[in-house]
């Protein structure tokens, strides 16, 4: 396997060996399963899929919505209140009392059941108070998102009920801290590379386990680790292969040892450290999910954490459109408030916008995730890019809006800026996630061509055989149209622009899988143009969505959206 | 003995907002504004909190007047810790009309249909800011009162309470039943966290309307008109000392 195909499947928890077969050999995928209902996957093929979508998806029921809507006061008082973002910063941890009240408070356990002593909440609830947290502290929003969006992820999602119900309850309540470890030194976006061990004993009892991690959130003050180490494997054929396998280990097993907190540039609040395991000695009953299987777990996790992120940062931009606002309404220059200039209040304009569009990704990503589908990770993997450098572009505005009051630190905008940088980064880079939206979009787009190709190939034979292939042939005759759109009628002008974005960008797919292959794996430079196209696309329907249930309800903001 | 002790919620616009009147004057805006406990409400159901986490009070029930929406409110209370609920449902239109008299009389029928023989309520509302319903619900029941309370203590039948007074300290001795006003430094309330919240659901709110306590809503009282602090005037700038003195002069303040 390439290194490329390694990295590609550092983000994606599917195989990524078919892609190699994009031009090889015909198949025919008639195959129900093969079709995914996710929007984005889809446009790769042309196609318009409007389940996940349209009309604006909402998973959770009114008491659900009710429910969380009694929580976010009493968040918002605490958070205003009790916690000081800048203090956590200065000290480089969340103050001790703050930290006692987010627990109380319940913030440790937000998705887990409640009969494992957790508040049992949804994605979407989940999200909506994660937006209260990401607005007032992103440190503190690491913290608890290290625990719990990744922390121990593992174990809601791949813990068998033992296992559930020993270590949940503890964690709900941030008695222990939780850390996922999977970076090392030499392993980070190329994940798969990881060298850690974990070697069974000859008893069968335990596994024993070597290694080291770096830059683990909250590895210095946890006590329950989700690692992921190699194992050897015995395959069929009596030949063993090194594959990761996923552990739940606990400090106290003995051989664990953290390194001091790193000094970091922003999310100062939360503990990043080192880990090494030392003959660490792990029960076998501790292994999560499959022998084997943990690289799957570890993609899993991520793909299940990165709508909050977005949840969070859509919050963060509210606080600092805020702060500009409040900057802008009262600060006078050449006699009047700057806020009436219109130099200002494009700025405005371009950060509510963006705001608005990363708000809709990530409700979209969460709904659908409540609705029980799994094939959100593109979606997902969108929002978090999108998120990321939105919030970077609407802090730095309002840094340019507040002008030398901005750069000063007591505003609290250059904290934000320094939290901010890390989000671009971590829980894989945008840089390898725009290959992975590419990647994961042409390999689902090849299983629909390889016929096609094939087709062009020897034509004559072919071509007219295969009702999808004359489809997209008649797109390449100029016959074809884009996707109708439902969406309301004031947004009919958005909704069009939206329909000949898929088309053509079907189309572009079609003709790069044609002309470049599997060779297109390497093509690096056409993937992030790719992405960009497939993320501006996602943008638009999440737009054009939410502002279609707006007009439709007739919402107060509607005409504004 | 030990005490059962009624505590008033009152739901208001959030002392973080910005207070907008309405372009015809007749009150202040309220659509759309986030709304929370009085802060002085949340001392008094602290207060009763404490007094029952203490085993001096067998029961708190936290009370609460006005529309649908202030049953917000009293969900609030539950998950800080009051036992149950009542909301004595007053609409909208009514509501702006109501004013402490009234309440108080509400509260006055609650205390005798609960057999309570403690109330206590927040010193004022930062809305209307009336700092009466404490002294008219005393007044209504001939019960003892203390009111700005800083300090509270309950020895069988003797309740002694601080009072905050100009100037100091008053300390008083209430023969029960009594009514309390809980003044800004009696105590620090808790906030209320999530896993209490989700408790609180389970807790009972019972629904009654000022009838069904045989309580009159109307009024003697008609607001004229709700108008902004008048803006502060932009100062002027003196050129020199000579200048500021003789300005001082003019305005007869040297």
């Amino acid at each position: 396997m390439s290194r490329l195909m390694q990295l590609s499947r550092a983000v994606s928890q599917k195989s990524f060996v078919n892609l190699t077969s994009l031009s090889c050999q015909p198949r025919y995928s008639t195959d129900a399963s093969n079709d995914s209902k996710s929007f984005v996957m889809n446009i790769f093929r042309g196609n318009l899929a409007e389940e996940q979508v349209l009309p604006y998806p909402r998973a959770i029921t009114d008491e659900q919505v009710e429910f969380v809507q009694s929580m976010i006061d009493p968040m918002d008082k605490f958070m205003l209140e009790v916690n000081d973002a800048a203090k956590n910063d200065e000290l480089a941890k969340v103050e001790d009392h703050t930290l006692q009240g987010l627990k109380e408070m319940g913030a440790f356990g937000l998705q887990v059941p409640v009969e494992h002593d957790g508040l049992g909440l949804s994605n979407t609830q989940y999200a909506r108070l994660v937006e209260i947290v990401g607005r007032y502290d992103l440190g503190v929003g690491i913290a608890l998102g290290a625990h719990q969006s990744i922390g121990f992820k593992g174990i809601l999602l791949a813990g068998n009920p033992e296992q559930k119900k020993k270590y949940l309850p503890s964690l709900a309540t941030g008695e222990k801290f939780a850390a996922y470890c999977l970076t090392e030194p030499s392993s980070g976006s190329d994940a798969a590379s990881i060298q850690t061990k974990a070697v069974k004993s000859s008893c069968g009892k335990y596994y024993v386990m070597n290694g080291g991690k770096i830059w683990i959130s909250n590895g210095g003050i946890a006590e329950i680790f989700t690692v992921f180490a190699k194992t050897p494997i015995t395959q069929p054929d009596g030949t063993t292969k090194d594959k990761i396998s996923a552990f739940i280990v606990e400090r106290a097993f003995g051989g664990i040892t953290s390194g001091p907190p790193e000094n970091k540039m922003g999310i100062k609040a939360s503990n990043t450290a080192e880990v090494h395991f030392e003959d660490v000695k792990i029960p076998v009953e501790n292994l999560l999910g499959k022998e084997g299987e943990g690289f799957k777990v570890a993609m899993h996790i991520l793909n299940n954490g990165r709508f909050g992120m977005a949840a969070a940062l859509s919050g963060n931009m509210k606080a600092m459109i805020e702060k500009a606002a409040d900057h802008a309404m009262n600060r006078t220059q050449f006699g009047s408030k700057i806020h009436t200039y219109g130099a200002i209040q494009e700025k405005f304009a371009r950060m509510s916008m963006l705001q608005y569009v990363t708000e809709s990704m990530a409700y979209i990503v969460c709904s659908n995730m409540d609705a029980g589908y799994s094939d959100f990770q593109l979606e997902a993997a969108i929002s978090k890019i999108f998120a990321s450098e939105a919030a970077w572009a609407v802090t730095d505005e309002c840094i340019q809006i507040l002008g030398g009051m901005g750069y000063m630190k007591d505003c609290g905008a250059e904290r934000v800026m320094r939290d901010l940088r890390i989000f671009r980064i971590f829980e894989g880079t945008n840089d390898i996630l725009r290959l992975f939206v590419a990647l994961t979009g042409m390999q689902y787009a090849g299983k629909v061509l390889e016929p096609l190709s094939k087709a062009m190939k020897s034509p004559l034979t072919n071509l007219f055989g295969m009702s999808y292939a004359s489809k997209r042939a008649s797109h390449k005759l100029g016959v074809g149209s884009g996707p109708s759109v439902t969406a309301h009628s004031d947004v009919d002008e958005s909704a069009k622009l939206l329909s000949a974005s898929i088309y053509n960008f079907g189309l572009t797919v079609e003709d790069l899988a044609i002309k470049h292959g599997k060779k297109f794996i390497s093509m690096q430079f056409l993937q992030n143009r790719i992405a960009n196209a497939a993320i501006d696309i996602f943008a638009m329907v999440a737009v054009i969505s939410r502002s279609t249930q707006a007009l439709e309800k007739k919402t107060e903001n509607a005409r504004l959206e | 003995t030990m005490a059962r002790v009624l505590v008033g919620v009152k739901r208001v616009i959030d002392y973080a907002v910005k207070i907008r009147v309405k372009p015809d004057k007749s009150g202040v805006v309220t659509e759309g504004v986030k709304h929370s406990m009085n802060p002085f409400d949340e001392i008094a159901v602290e207060e009763a909190i404490r007094l029952k986490e203490k085993k001096f009070a067998t029961e708190v029930i936290a009370v609460t007047c006005g529309p649908t929406q202030s049953q917000e409110t009293l969900r609030t209370a539950l998950a800080m810790g009051a036992d149950r609920g009542i909301h004595v449902e007053i609409p909208a239109d009514d509501y702006v009309k109501t004013g402490p008299l009234q309440i108080s009389k509400i509260f006055a029928k609650l205390a005798e249909q609960e057999k309570a023989n403690l109330i206590i309520l927040g010193k004022q509302a930062i809305d209307g800011d009336n700092n009466q319903t404490a002294q008219m619900t005393a007044a209504v029941l001939d019960w003892a009162q203390g009111t700005f309370a800083s300090e509270l203590k309950l020895e069988g039948e003797k309740l002694t309470v601080v009072r905050e007074v100009d100037g100091g300290l008053e300390t008083i001795d209430l023969k029960m039943p009594a009514v309390v006003s809980a003044d800004l430094r009696l105590n620090e309330p808790r906030y209320a966290t999530l896993p209490n919240i989700m408790k609180a659901k389970k807790k009972k709110v019972a629904k009654l309307t000022a009838k069904d306590l045989g309580v009159d809503l109307a009024s003697s009282i008609e607001i004229l008109e709700v108008a902004d602090p008048p803006q502060r005037l932009a100062g002027i700038k003196v050129e020199n000392t000579e200048e500021l003195v003789g300005k001082l002069k003019e305005a007869g303040l040297v």
